[in-house]
Order: structure tokens, then C-alpha cells, then sequence
């Protein structure tokens, strides 16, 4: 029993290991812009098209689903509301960094990882450059900036699928009605949900994508194994941090 | 004051490395002196590579302790590692080029990066084509290591290695896996980085001819060719090491190792 734990354990100990590195180095020097703003690039501006179509069909499929729903009580009206609240709190987030797990933490797993089975990880630090630094901190900081802000355009986006939705298929909803419940369900507490969320996400999807293509060995079959175990992992973090998050935001 | 060729520069006391059943390295101890050259023989996976990694720091020992440069570095955090590399040069075996790198970028990167050197950015350019030169590459500079052919990216690698004109050099399997012409002129370029800056030099390799090249020859600046070692007294100090299953099977001069009784030394010895 216990050696079956053995190994878990000691891969989330190196992972906290990895974290607390990483979490220093964000307020220390060296800083490597570069790296940053291409990463930025990299994450955010290459995960518009798939994040828009996500959020566009997310949230049309709402609209969709729940007007039956509506529609026995006759308040096919209040769609936006369900819609809005639903995008916002829940699956603009969780489905925006589910796309970038898929993207984003596998890429960094495997990029990492290719470096680490060629030795170029262990020529960065002969050559006088803290991978922690170079690598783990540039993926790190870009992805905080840059998710929370696909995941507003992801909700936005949503919120129009909604919208022709409503306006297209569903009787008795107009469009101003769609936009004034959709507006005037939303609290700030939502909101603050709705952003709180992607940062954390964005946390644990470039800590995991670049703590499994740290540890990768046993080329390239190793590559392949840790880019499949950063993208499940990423993606089970999610879905459980979200949970823990909305419990915690509920009962305030 | 102390005979400058005398001082140590890498000590290993009773190092190993590895837990319970798994001991990769076990109880190593030698001495590297100033301008001495070690070649470091073995099995594949008796250690050597470990080895170098323990003197770089890139993994700590378990037991034991290592000085380099007179400085104990066996606890030493990372962050102060970084200033004990930047007087060490190293080719690993299997390169280690930067591969979204360019050539230039690549050799240039110790320059920008070894916190201790500090260059002036506008010295960076001509050291790195200097270096370049010195391993005849000087019209890669725009090229990816992708471009280069196995026996080029192993001379950008040494490029990369001296380009800070470290103390210390460190060749891991520089001939490994190269046609014979290929890893004669690979040697003959260490030859060469040794001699033009006197540095110590550790270099693992499975081949008996490149330690008796390093041994036998030095690099003749007169027409940039080998030269037989003159009998005035001139001498590579070269030393022979032998791993095996993680411990020094053997140590000494070539005397001392062509002469080995030993089956497994012997393997490596010419005979």
C-alpha cells in the first residue's frame, strides 16, 4: 500500500518544489521579455480561433438546450440570464483552459522535454541560464495574462452564440430582451468568479505543462508519455480547482 | 607562494552518487592539476558521463566532496553554481545545441548569459565568429543545428565550449558515433583549444587513438597543424583514468596503462 503511494507522492513533492522555484523567480531577476511576449503569442493570440469557436458553440448550445427547459414554464424570455450566468461563471472558464491544457500544456511538455532528452535543459544551466527562469517563468507569467483575457472574449463570444440562438430559433424573444436579463443577471461576485478562475487555471495548466517536460526521460518515447500526462493532468486539476472555487464563491 | 601549475583544479574525495541498490558512482577520488589532461575510458554506463555532470553540478553528490578551483562546491546552491561554470567549458555527447537556436545564437549564449563575464554586448559578435573560426565554421553563423551535419554540430559544439576561453574543459564522447577522419580532426581541435590557452582538459572517450593523440601531440601554431611532443622535457601531463560499473578500475600514466594487467583496463589500453 504504502509503496504504491510512494510514487504519487513524490511526484507532487517535486511538483510543489518546482511551483515554489517558480513562484520565487517571479520576483527576482533576471526577467526574459522575449520569451514572455513570444510565449504571449504562442498561448494567446494562437488559441483565438479555437477558443472563439468554443465559446460561440458553448454557448449557442445553451441557448439551445435550455429554452426547452424554459419553454414549459413559458419563460423562454429569461435565456440570457441562463446562458449569461452559465458562460460567465462556469464554462467560459473551464472550457477556455480545457483548450489551452490541450494546446498549450502539451506544447510546453513537449517542447521542455525534447529539450530535456537532448541535454539542452543541462546546457542551459552549464551555460549559466536557470531553466527555471528561462523556460518555467516566460510560460508562467504569459499564460496569467494571457487566459483570463481569452476567456472574456470566450464569454463574449458566447454570449452572441446565445444571442442568434434566441433570435433565430427560440419564439416570443427578441434581442433586446436577451441582452437585458443576460446583463441584469450578472452580480459582481460572477464576474469576480469568472476572472478569479482563468488565473488560477492558468497557474496550474504552465506549472503542469512544464513540470512533466522537465522530468521527461527516455527520449522519445518519454516526450510522447510526459505531453500525454501534462494534458490529463492539466485537465483534471481544472475541472476539480473549479469545483473547489465555485463551493468556495457559493457559500460566501 | 605555490607553483601555479601545481594548484588543483577539480578534486573528488570518496564521491558517489545513487541510493540503496542503485550506486552509480562509487568512493571516486582524483585530482586534476592545472593544465593537466585526464581521458576517461569505460563501459557504456559505468559512469563516466555522471562524472561530469557531479564536476558541473548539474546533479549533487551523495556522499563525498568535490573542490574545483579550490573552492569546496559540494553544497553549493544553484544560483552560486552559476558563477563556478562560467570558468567551465563543456561539449556534451550528444551536443546539446540549442536546436531553435542559431548557430551564432547558440555559440554566442555563454557570452550573453555567464552572469560572471559580462561582455560588452558589442564584443559578443567578433568572439563568437573568432571561435567559430578557430573550429573552421565561420560561414554558419545564420544556419540552424538542424542544417549541420553530425561531425559540424559536434564543432559548433566545441565552438560553443571554449568561446568564454574557460579554465576548465570538459568533452564528453566528442568522437562518439563520427567517421574516423572526422573524429581525428574533432581531436585535433581539442588539441588545439587545449594548448593555445593551456587549459585543463577531461575528455571521455571509447577511443584509444584520441588519447594518444592528446597525449603524443601538440598543437604547432607555426602552420596550424600536430606536432610530435619535443623530448625537451615537454610534456602533456596526460593521465589515464578507466571507470567501471561506477568506480576508477584504473588511474596513471600510459606507461602505467599500456602495461595493465588488468582484463577490463586492458581492453582499452592499445595492444
Amino acid at each position: 500500500m504504502l509503496e504504491f503511494l510512494k510514487a504519487p507522492v513524490l511526484t507532487f513533492q517535486e511538483f510543489v518544489q518546482l511551483s515554489a522555484r517558480a513562484s520565487r523567480g517571479v520576483v527576482l531577476k533576471p526577467y526574459y521579455w522575449d520569451d514572455v511576449f513570444t510565449q504571449m503569442d504562442l498561448i494567446g493570440v494562437g488559441s483565438l480561433p479555437v477558443v472563439i469557436l468554443t465559446g460561440f458553440f458553448s454557448g449557442a448550445v445553451m441557448a439551445l438546450q435550455m429554452s426547452r427547459a424554459l419553454q414549459t414554464y413559458g419563460a423562454t424570455s429569461q435565456v440570457g440570464m441562463i446562458v449569461a450566468i452559465t458562460l460567465v461563471r462556469e464554462m467560459g472558464p473551464v472550457l477556455t483552459a480545457l483548450m489551452v491544457a490541450g494546446r498549450n500544456s502539451s506544447g510546453m511538455a513537449s517542447e521542455l522535454g525534447s529539450m530535456k532528452v537532448t541535454e539542452q535543459i543541462d546546457a542551459m544551466r552549464a551555460l549559466g541560464t536557470d531553466p527555471v527562469m528561462k523556460l518555467v517563468k516566460p510560460r508562467l507569467l504569459a499564460t496569467a495574462v494571457v487566459l483570463p483575457l481569452l476567456t472574456v472574449l470566450a464569454d463574449f463570444v458566447g454570449l452572441v452564440g446565445g444571442y442568434i440562438v434566441a433570435c433565430v430559433m427560440l419564439p416570443l424573444t427578441t434581442g433586446a430582451q436577451y441582452w437585458n436579463t443576460a446583463w441584469r443577471a450578472l452580480g459582481y461576485d460572477d464576474i469576480a468568479q469568472g476572472l478569479l478562475k482563468p488565473f488560477i487555471f492558468a497557474i496550474v495548466l504552465s506549472l503542469v505543462g512544464c513540470f512533466y517536460g522537465m522530468r521527461t526521460t527516455g527520449g522519445t518515447q518519454g516526450v510522447g508519455r510526459a505531453t500525454t500526462q501534462a494534458v490529463v493532468v492539466a485537465s483534471v486539476w481544472v475541472v476539480v480547482l473549479t469545483f473547489i472555487i465555485g463551493r468556495i464563491f457559493v457559500s460566501m | 607562494m605555490s607553483n601555479p601549475q601545481e594548484e588543483p583544479i577539480l578534486i573528488f574525495d570518496d564521491v558517489s552518487f545513487g541510493f540503496d541498490d542503485n550506486v552509480f558512482l562509487r568512493q571516486v577520488s582524483f585530482e586534476l592539476r592545472r593544465g593537466e589532461t585526464l581521458i576517461i575510458h569505460g563501459a557504456a554506463g559505468s559512469g563516466k558521463t555522471l562524472l561530469l555532470k557531479l564536476a558541473l553540478g548539474l546533479l549533487p553528490a551523495t556522499s563525498g566532496r568535490i573542490h574545483l578551483f579550490g573552492q569546496d562546491v559540494t553544497r553549493l546552491p544553484e544560483r552560486e553554481w552559476f558563477d563556478v561554470r562560467s570558468r567551465i567549458g563543456v561539449l556534451f555527447q550528444e551536443g546539446g545545441l540549442f536546436d531553435s537556436f542559431t548557430i551564432e545564437e547558440n555559440v554566442g549564449y555563454p557570452l550573453l548569459n555567464q552572469r560572471l563575464l559580462k561582455i560588452p554586448e558589442e564584443q559578443v559578435q567578433p568572439k563568437v565568429e573568432q571561435s567559430l573560426d578557430f573550429v573552421e565554421l565561420g560561414h554558419t553563423l545564420e544556419k540552424f543545428p538542424s542544417e549541420l551535419s553530425g561531425g559540424m554540430r559536434r564543432r559548433v559544439g566545441i565552438a560553443r565550449a571554449i568561446v568564454t576561453q574557460p579554465e576548465l574543459l570538459l568533452y564528453d564522447s566528442p568522437t562518439a558515433g563520427l567517421d574516423p577522419i572526422t573524429a581525428n580532426n574533432i581531436i585535433a581541435l581539442i588539441v588545439k583549444g587545449r594548448d593555445v590557452r593551456g587549459a585543463t582538459t577531461v575528455i571521455v572517450t571509447h577511443r584509444h587513438q584520441d588519447g594518444e593523440i592528446l597525449e603524443r601531440y601538440r598543437y604547432n601554431e607555426k602552420d596550424g597543424g600536430l606536432r610530435p611532443v619535443g623530448s625537451n622535457g615537454d610534456s602533456t601531463r596526460t593521465r589515464y583514468m578507466v571507470m567501471k560499473e561506477g568506480a576508477i578500475a584504473f588511474l596513471g600514466a600510459s606507461f602505467d596503462f599500456d602495461c595493465c594487467k588488468d582484463p577490463y583496463v586492458a581492453k582499452f589500453a592499445s595492444r
